[in-house]
């Protein structure tokens, strides 16, 4: 039979990975659109017109879509964990029913002005619309991160058991919510956001510059390509020091705060000092590869690493091994793995925005192929990199739902068959699949089709002078 | 547990005082945990504010529901344009109201959210599902012209959108009658008649947001649509009146005013629509929509969950979130429907071609 426990594990794992797609590309591409609009209502210059209109339209699918797929995270925590809803209720369900009142609605609302009311409403009331969307967007994703950091670090309740079923009861709501998880949290995943779609946006951009510049192939647009490009390279030069350095400050917090998860992330298994940082670790028997015990490893590591991560500085600080945590591990090579490949990535970013920077300054930022190929490649590395974050934090604190409270297998709905949980399970499998197709197919239509015409466009009338020197609205197929 | 000796339970810091906030040493000071904020009976409060919720999320949602119904009786491409274009600033924040209502569900009636919601687990993915089709539709048919595409999210958006309201419909049935099978009499007339109450509340709404022809056409519509609402609520009351459990409440002097509204609502309703009063029929839409809701509310009162006997008393979460929730919905509620005012007013009117991006 199949085990409900896994199913409804699985299937929050499963839609929870596709979800963050979309809240990534909308808080990350929030303070872009406010920027363009507000360019664009101050100096009227057609190239944020294009910019705004262009990236709204990436924005609205994805926030549709986000929507949707939203709706079925937060219904999971009722059909699939009603143990944990009804245990945490208390302080987890005020969070999410704030993020609703507080974020969705200013942000979903406010939506409808911006995409669809430049014509119909006066330029304050448009700005005003773009900066609530954007606060919106932030702000969701503070409700969610303060009710997931009371998961990681939870505080300021007590614990009591009605009938068997354990019930947690909100004491102390600053202690609960000004978690000191829920800064860390916060910062990195807004900064991720920021940085996933700077990356986007410098991939998207280089691809059509590299056309154009590199190939020498005759492209529309291509100023707007190359603001693309430079718009996305300079967040992307702002963001990606940043995240490394307060990632680096979040992992000595979780040393802190959860020891079991820090030593999954740096699959410490016995208690030592000067313990290393492996940047790569292979089992030297084969048999061993999937054996996350495996004592014979060829890694290649920084001594005293680890160490040096966890207490900020000192290399011969005492990790504690997850030999010393009673019960059951968290699965340590998925944390491992995830950990390891996101701190590369994140070094990854900020070689591309050193290099890019260079080239800029250098002033052959259009012509640098090798550069563009690398762009274009990493396009969608940052939300990767994000889905891996996500994976270490979540993965990272197995078996528990609540740290330290309650086990995930205890939170699931107890009337749940391993059939129900089973047969939702293969619905959103294909669902699922089909969304994520389906926004990659939009995205790459939107990207393909390029920006909108505006009235008397310079770039691409320069471009196109043949054309007769109005709009040339490519896809827009005039009546 | 062990873990519990690890846990400090600090509770000082929940006293609020309103004194030092406006320069006043003394004043009235009170802990979040002392009691319900001003002695209010926040339980009950929030039983009728949840079903407030589920009412606005029904009658504006129901817009959207209803002009992707209409959607399938129209085939020219113009026209079905109009009435995409019609929602398309409205319904992101039309379906928001459903998200509150979970969470808010969720965040005052813990065990509820959690028993119901498990307990009709199938009937709430075959809701979540049609929202994904009906929520993905709008949004992916303006993302190309062709025939077969557009035809494709066209099915989807009109299958989403009367497969959703009739899911919601069920799964209120299901809650109300304490049925736990999957399919049930009960589930189906009821579906059925919110998948026609929506309707109702939709063709009013696209007779604002259209003009001319299109506009004469919907009357009709409207009044189809307002005739099998009627003839399905009567049966609904029916079976409301057949279930041992429930005549009690159904008998008693707020059901029996609450059905009476809903006639003189259906009554203005029609008239408003023949004599082409658009605003007015909207109104009269939202007063089925709201009595409706009111008399489910009232025949779940006070158990709120007729299969484990859950009273409202008993599941309602601690004073302090419970507390906090009330601050919190008091200053964002009106603030709320200040946003719809705004979003409302800045498209009213017929909807114009061509608005978007």
């Amino acid at each position: 039979m199949i085990d409900p426990v896994l199913a409804s594990r699985v299937q929050f794992a499963l839609t929870t990975i596709v979800h963050i797609v979309f809240p990534v590309l909308t808080m990350g591409l929030a303070p872009f659109l406010i920027y363009f609009t507000w360019k664009d209502i101050r100096t009227g210059e057609a190239i944020y017109e294009q910019l705004r209109r262009f990236w709204t339209r990436i924005f609205a699918v994805s926030f549709a879509i986000g929507t949707v797929t939203g709706i079925v995270l937060e219904f999971e925590f009722g059909t699939n964990f009603a143990a944990f809803s009804t245990t945490a209720g208390d302080l987890f369900g005020g969070p999410l029913a704030l993020e609703g009142l507080l974020a969705f609605m200013l942000e979903a609302t406010f939506l409808g002005i911006f995409v669809f009311g430049r014509e119909r409403v006066g330029n304050a009331l448009y700005m005003l619309s773009a900066l609530a969307v954007g606060i919106g967007t932030w702000l969701s994703a503070v409700w969610i991160l303060i009710a997931n950091s009371w998961m990681q670090t939870p505080r300021g309740y007590e614990l009591a058991r009605e009938g068997g079923q354990p019930v947690v009861t909100l004491v102390d709501p600053i202690a609960a919510y000004a978690n000191p998880r829920f800064p860390w949290m916060f910062v990195h995943m807004q900064n991720a956001a920021v940085e996933s779609v700077a990356l986007f946006m410098a991939g998207v951009g280089a691809y059509y510059v590299f056309r154009h510049h590199v190939w020498g192939y005759s492209i529309e647009n291509v100023r707007f390509w190359e603001a693309t490009l430079k718009f996305g390279l300079l967040a992307l030069v702002v963001t990606a020091p940043l995240q490394v350095l307060h990632g680096d400050l979040y992992a000595r917090h979780v040393f802190e705060t959860q020891p079991q998860k820090f030593a999954a992330m740096e699959a410490v298994w016995e208690t030592d000092s000067y313990v290393p940082e492996y940047i790569v670790a292979f089992p030297t028997d084969v048999g061993d590869l999937l054996d996350p015990k495996a004592k014979d490893i060829f890694g290649i590591g920084i001594p005293g690493g680890a160490s040096w991560l966890a207490s900020g500085g000192d290399p011969q600080a005492v990790i504690q091994g997850l030999e010393e945590f009673s019960g059951p591990q968290p699965p340590v090579a998925i944390v491992f793995w995830s950990f390891r490949i996101m701190v590369a990535l994140g070094f990854w970013f900020v070689l591309l925005g050193v290099w890019g920077g260079f080239r800029w300054w250098r002033g052959d930022l259009l012509t640098d192929d090798l550069l563009h190929k690398a762009l274009m490649l990493s396009a969608p590395l940052g939300i990767i990199a994000v889905e891996l974050g996500w994976i270490v934090t979540e993965v990272g604190r197995q078996p528990w739902v609540i740290q330290g409270v309650m086990r995930t297998r205890d939170g699931v709905s107890p009337g749940l068959t391993g059939g129900e949980a089973a047969l939702t399970l293969a619905g959103f499998a294909v669902v699922y699949t089909g969304i994520f197709v389906v926004h990659t197919y939009v995205l790459y239509r939107i990207i393909r089709a390029g920006p909108p015409a505006v009235g008397s466009d310079e770039s691409s009338g320069a471009e196109r002078a043949d054309s007769g020197g109005g709009p040339t609205g490519a896809g827009e197929g005039g009546g | 547990m062990s873990v519990l000796a690890r846990v400090p339970s600090v509770a000082a810091p929940t006293a609020l005082s309103v004194g030092p906030l406006i320069g006043y040493a003394g004043g009235p000071s009170f802990t979040l945990a002392d009691g319900p904020l001003f002695g209010l009976p926040l339980a009950e409060i929030w039983f009728g504010l949840l079903f407030f919720l589920l009412g606005t999320f029904l009658f504006l949602d129901g817009f959207d529901f209803g002009v992707g119904a209409l959607f399938a009786t129209r085939e020219d491409s113009a026209e079905r344009e109009q009435f995409l274009t019609a929602i398309g600033p409205f319904w992101d924040g039309n379906e928001v109201w459903l998200v509150v209502f979970g969470g808010t569900l969720f965040a005052t009636f813990p065990p509820v959210y959690a028993t119901l919601f498990s307990r009709h687990y199938l009937l709430m993915f075959a809701i979540l599902g049609a929202l994904i089709l009906r929520g993905m539709a709008p949004e992916l048919y303006e993302q190309r012209h062709d025939e077969a595409w557009r035809r494709w999210w066209g099915r989807s958006f009109v299958v989403g959108s009367l497969t959703a309201p009739f899911f919601l419909g069920v799964f209120v049935a299901h809650w109300l009658f304490g049925v736990t099978a999957l399919v049930s009499l009960q589930g189906l007339v009821v579906g059925l008649a919110v998948v026609t109450l929506t309707i109702v509340d939709g063709a009013a709404f696209l007779r604002i947001k259209t003009r001319g022809a299109l506009r004469d056409d919907l009357r009709t519509d409207a009044l189809l649509a307002l005739g099998a609402y009627l003839v399905l609520l009567v049966l609904t009351l029916g079976l409301l009146y057949a279930s041992p459990a429930i005549r009690p409440a159904l008998v008693s002097a707020p059901s029996i005013a609450l059905v009476l509204l809903s006639l003189t609502f259906a009554t203005v309703y029609a008239l408003a629509t023949r004599a082409d009063r658009y605003y007015m029929a909207v109104g009269a839409a939202a007063g089925l929509v709201f009595a409706l809701v009111a008399v489910v509310a009232v025949l779940l009162y006070p158990e709120l969950d007729p299969v484990t006997g859950l009273t409202v008393e008993e599941a309602v979460v601690s004073t302090i979130p419970l507390n906090l929730m009330t601050i919190g919905m008091a200053i964002l509620l009106p603030l709320i429907f200040g946003y719809f005012a705004v979003l409302y007013s800045s498209f009213s009117g017929p909807a114009e071609e061509g608005e978007g991006y």
